[in-house]
């Protein structure tokens, strides 16, 4: 058992699942059912959230390896257990799920359509999530990795717009092609090291040939997962049709998932084919950073601007974590803190404006900020955040990014940078086209400000957004050590003569 | 009673068990179907229980032998031709074709298998594959009035003579050059390589095991048998034969065909992409569903195949995992097809399903579980079938075959997925029966072990690895 005696991880997991359950014995006539519905994956999602912040609380920084961890037999006869553990990449990980599924589930409160499943697929989904974040053995976590498929498919295909069965189906296969090679990937690293725990597999040296074509698999998998260009094309879709709280974990949860992967196994398994991979992830997260920002200008729908953006941000996360320096990973792992919580907001700000019955189309909006304020002010600091303005959390991850990459590679740092501005650009048009401008319709004029319960959602998503960006401190001291623990064996692997010193030391 | 016999009496309950039966119907005045029935499915769990207490032993002078790795696959035969006479009893009288042989015939096809299964010379092996394939054809026309029923029993008989002429062919061809039907002299003849006669024989051989499988490219019969043929039957057909016969491969390729694994592995890869593909892309246009059961059956003895090609002992409890797997996905799926009923008619196209979710949560609920798992989408159970011949392919070192598998598994999803898409997305009023508590107790009780095998996956996987230490060890 771990250091505080209870399986806080397994807890974390399968709470939600327990939350499934009980709504499934809901019994009683339509409406009654959809609000008891609603209260009890509320209250689960926050018992997940205090359970999420107790982990945060017992966990110690100090340490770079896997803490709390958990392990069970599973499939017997081969070395394949279940295994959980927490370190400093997945903690924040696991925390930003607990925190944004009552926010996700909150929004979803104007959906009259089937509430109960609705409930059910959310609380599945965080169930899967979180087991994958949490998982430390390679097969335990294919297994969450795939399995989030199956609510996310429902949820598109259900409660989704006009085309949400194209999108759905897309998405759906999308995913599963690259995660099936993944799949391949994991048989041979399992015959190479004879088991799948991920801590050894950690540790098992591969041949460099065998890593090219593990990359490879790794690529298509979490690229397509994190929506990398130009393996994101079903990212449009997804984000367009999906209901306003499937987009929300879809962009701020999901798609982190392909950047975890490559963090946890692409990266610190496979080091020489991820340093031969360098300039082509480099190109790949550049193109997302500055082509899909003019795709993002191109838009005329609100909703499908902020998913072109939230792509263009994955770029900006691939090339922090493939600089391998300290502060490129860092950043990369704080901008997939922030933009998880900042593309919520917009996604949120978003679905507010569906709820009131107002079309998405930039040109049909406009001059809201006059009968919105406090709606207007938040849109404001969400975007704001999103562009990096400092003071917001956007602003430490993109600049510890770009320190990393000015490390490595000066013209990567610089067309990085220069695709922000273009992110400035889109934002800022998006904020004149919905808040400024004038009135397009006079119906907008009736729109009235936010409600409690649209308070409840923005509010702490703006103010952990101000807080990761004022001070950053209380987050990154918690990845140090597991960072600069990856950062030094990615070294050391690189360069066999430094681990041959460390050995003889 | 000498210990000897002992693993002669499943065989005993089933056939004097069903003699019993036939007497019963016949002297009978009224209707036994029922009693029939029950009767039946008493003497499969009777066999099985005494099956499982059974020890190993060689019976009529080495005709057959049991092991561990009989057993499991015995047990599954005996599971899968259960849940199919729990399927009939209520579909064959709302067809109006309920009659008492049904049950008689299905007991005289399992003894066919259970004698394929324990096979340990040629001889015996065709015989138990001639008594399982006669009773099958008589099931697949067992509608008699039904024009389609008809045909799939015709054109079954006729395939399928053609594949035990082959069958029986490639033995002769056998025997001749080597001289000896039984197993394990030819295992001792062949440890020093064969002649051309002989491995030509083996392919007939294979060829007319492979026709029972239905692996691609002897397949032809395969969905126009299933769409035909009353769907309790062709849900047996999806199963226990194609279990048995699966295991019989596995007993003689690896058994006296073991030493020549470098010549015939190359027809099983073939046979296995063959399958998976065609099973894969054949499946997409399909409108009714018991034809697309009918080729995702195809694709998954594809799939099943791979744990053969790779012929170790990890490839054999990789396919006896998927095959178990496979028993209890395949049963629900065709549940849940006998359920599709309307105003008294079944109905059987995927459009049919529309606006299903709305209207039966449970029951769209069971046949999604049922789609996804055959998808292979974890964590339900159809992902570690996957997962455990994908392993042992590359283990073998057949990378290629492991490739083709995970590409056809993504084609393969989309057809599933459409199942689901109907069900989910679409809007209608599907507006079925009553579903009969036999049909639903099969239909649940499958979607509850595919989806609760991930937290209890330790007592199939112990059991398939025993049984094949014992087939190979």
């Amino acid at each position: 058992m771990n250091q505080i005696g209870f399986p806080i991880l397994s807890l974390l997991t399968f709470l939600p699942l327990a939350g499934v359950a009980y709504l499934a014995t809901l019994r009683g006539d339509e409406m009654a059912v959809a609000s008891q519905a609603r209260n009890g994956a509320l209250i689960t999602s926050l018992g997940v959230l205090a359970l999420g912040i107790y982990l945060w609380v017992a966990f110690d920084p100090s340490q770079a390896g896997f803490q709390f961890v958990e392990a069970l037999p599973w499939l017997s006869g081969l070395d394949v257990q279940y295994r959980m553990g927490v370190d400093g990449i997945s903690l924040f990980l696991i925390l930003l799920t607990a925190f944004l599924t009552p926010i996700a589930i909150l929004s979803s409160w104007s959906i009259t359509k089937r509430v109960r499943e609705l409930m059910m697929a959310f609380l599945l989904l965080e169930t899967m999530t979180i087991g994958m974040f949490c998982a430390l053995d390679f097969v335990v976590f294919y297994i969450f990795f795939e399995a989030v498929l199956l609510p996310m498919y429902l949820i598109i295909g259900i409660w989704g717009g006009e085309r949400r069965i194209y999108a759905a189906v897309k998405f759906f296969i999308f995913t599963l092609a690259g995660s099936l090679f993944m799949l391949l990937a994991l048989v041979w690293l399992w015959r190479n090291a004879g088991t799948t725990d991920i801590v050894t597999l950690l540790h098992t040296p591969i041949a460099p040939q065998a890593q090219m074509w593990l990359f490879a698999a790794f690529l298509a998998s979490f690229g397509v997962k994190a929506a990398v260009w130009p393996l994101h094309t079903w990212l449009p879709d997804a984000y367009g049709e999906a209901p306003i709280p499937g987009t929300i974990m879809l962009a701020a949860v999901l798609s982190k998932m392909g950047a975890y992967g490559f963090l946890r196994f692409a990266v610190p398994m496979l080091p020489q084919a991820a340093a031969a991979a360098e300039p082509l992830m480099f190109t790949l997260g550049v193109v997302a950073v500055i082509y899909i920002s003019f795709v993002a200008l191109a838009q005329t729908d609100m909703k499908r601007m902020i998913a072109y953006s939230s792509a263009a941000h994955m770029g900006i996360i691939i090339i922090g974590i493939f600089t391998f320096t300290v502060e490129g990973i860092e950043g990369a792992l704080f901008q997939m803190l922030s933009h998880g919580l900042v593309i919520a907001g917009l996604f949120v700000c978003t679905g507010i404006l569906l709820s009131r019955g107002q079309t998405l189309t930039l040109s049909r909006l406009g001059g809201l900020a006059a009968k919105m304020p406090a709606y207007a002010a938040l849109l404001m600091l969400f975007s704001l955040a999103n562009v990096g303005l400092p003071g917001t959390s956007g602003f430490v991850g993109e600049i510890l990014v770009i320190v990393g990459a000015m490390k490595v590679n000066f013209w990567v740092a610089l067309l990085g940078a220069g695709g922000m501005v273009l992110g400035a650009a889109y934002m800022l048009m998006l904020l004149r086209a919905v808040l400024f401008d004038k009135l397009s319709r006079p119906e907008l004029g009736a729109l009235a400000d936010l409600k409690p319960r649209e308070y409840a959602m923005l509010l702490p998503l703006a103010a952990m957004v101000l807080w990761l960006g004022i001070y950053p401190g209380s987050f990154t001291h918690m990845f140090d050590a597991s960072v600069n623990a990856m950062v030094q064996a990615h070294i050391a692997a690189l360069t066999p003569h430094t681990a041959l010193a460390m050995v003889t030391k | 009673m000498n210990p000897m016999y002992l693993p002669l009496i499943p065989g005993l309950i089933l056939g004097l068990g069903g003699m019993v039966l036939l007497l019963i119907g016949v002297l009978s005045k009224r209707d036994q179907t029922c009693t029939c029935t029950y009767g039946a499915v008493l003497a499969l769990g009777l066999a099985a229980a005494f099956c499982l207490a059974a020890p190993d032993g060689v019976l009529f002078a080495g005709l057959l032998k049991t092991s561990l790795f009989t057993r499991f696959a015995d047990t599954l035969v005996y599971l899968g031709a259960a849940a199919a006479l729990l399927l009939s009893l209520d579909y064959n009288r709302r067809e109006a074709m309920a009659r008492f042989e049904f049950p008689v015939l299905v007991l005289f096809a399992v003894l066919g298998m259970i004698v394929m299964i324990s096979a340990a010379d040629l001889m015996s092996l065709y015989i138990g594959f001639e008594l399982q394939s006669l009773t099958l054809y008589i099931l697949a026309a067992s509608a008699r009035d039904s024009l389609r029923s008809t045909e799939a029993g015709l054109k079954y008989f006729v395939l399928g003579s053609l594949a035990s002429g082959l069958l029986i062919y490639g033995i002769s061809l056998v025997y001749g050059f080597a001289g000896t039907t039984n197993f394990i002299s030819l295992a001792a003849i062949l440890a020093n390589g064969a002649g051309y006669g002989t491995i030509i024989g083996i392919v007939f051989v294979l060829v007319g095991l492979a026709f029972k499988v239905s692996a691609a490219p002897f397949h032809m019969w395969t969905p126009d048998v299933y769409e035909g043929s009353p769907t309790p039957v062709t849900a047996l057909f999806g199963t226990a034969p194609k279990i048995a016969t699966m295991a019989l491969l596995f007993s003689v390729m690896l058994g006296p065909f073991g030493h020549l694994l470098a010549q015939w592995r190359m027809i099983i890869e073939v046979l296995s992409i063959l399958s998976m593909a065609l099973g894969a892309l054949a499946a997409i246009g399909q409108k009714n569903i018991k034809r697309l059961l009918a080729y995702s059956s195809i694709g998954h003895m594809g799939y099943a195949l791979m744990g053969l090609a790779a012929g170790t002992m990890a490839g054999t409890q990789a396919t006896l995992v998927y095959l178990a797997i496979y028993l209890v996905m395949s049963f629900g799926a065709f549940a849940c097809v006998i359920a599709m009923r309307r105003k008294g008619q079944a109905v059987e196209t995927i459009a049919d399903l529309a606006g299903l979710s709305t209207e039966n949560p449970s029951f769209a609920l069971a046949l999604a579980i049922f789609m996804w798992a055959m998808a292979g989408i974890p964590p339900l159970s159809g992902f570690f079938g996957k997962l455990y011949v994908f392993s042992a392919a590359i283990n073998a070192g057949l990378t290629t075959l492991a490739v083709v598998g995970v590409v056809t598994s993504v084609i393969g999803a989309f057809y599933y997925l459409r199942v689901i898409k109907v069900m989910y997305f679409d809007a209608g009023t599907p507006g079925f029966d009553k579903t009969a508590s036999s049909v639903r107790f099969v239909m649940f009780a499958g979607a509850l072990v595919t989806c609760l095998f991930v937290f209890i996956p330790g007592p199939l996987i112990t059991a398939a690895d025993a049984a094949a230490k014992a087939l190979i060890g």
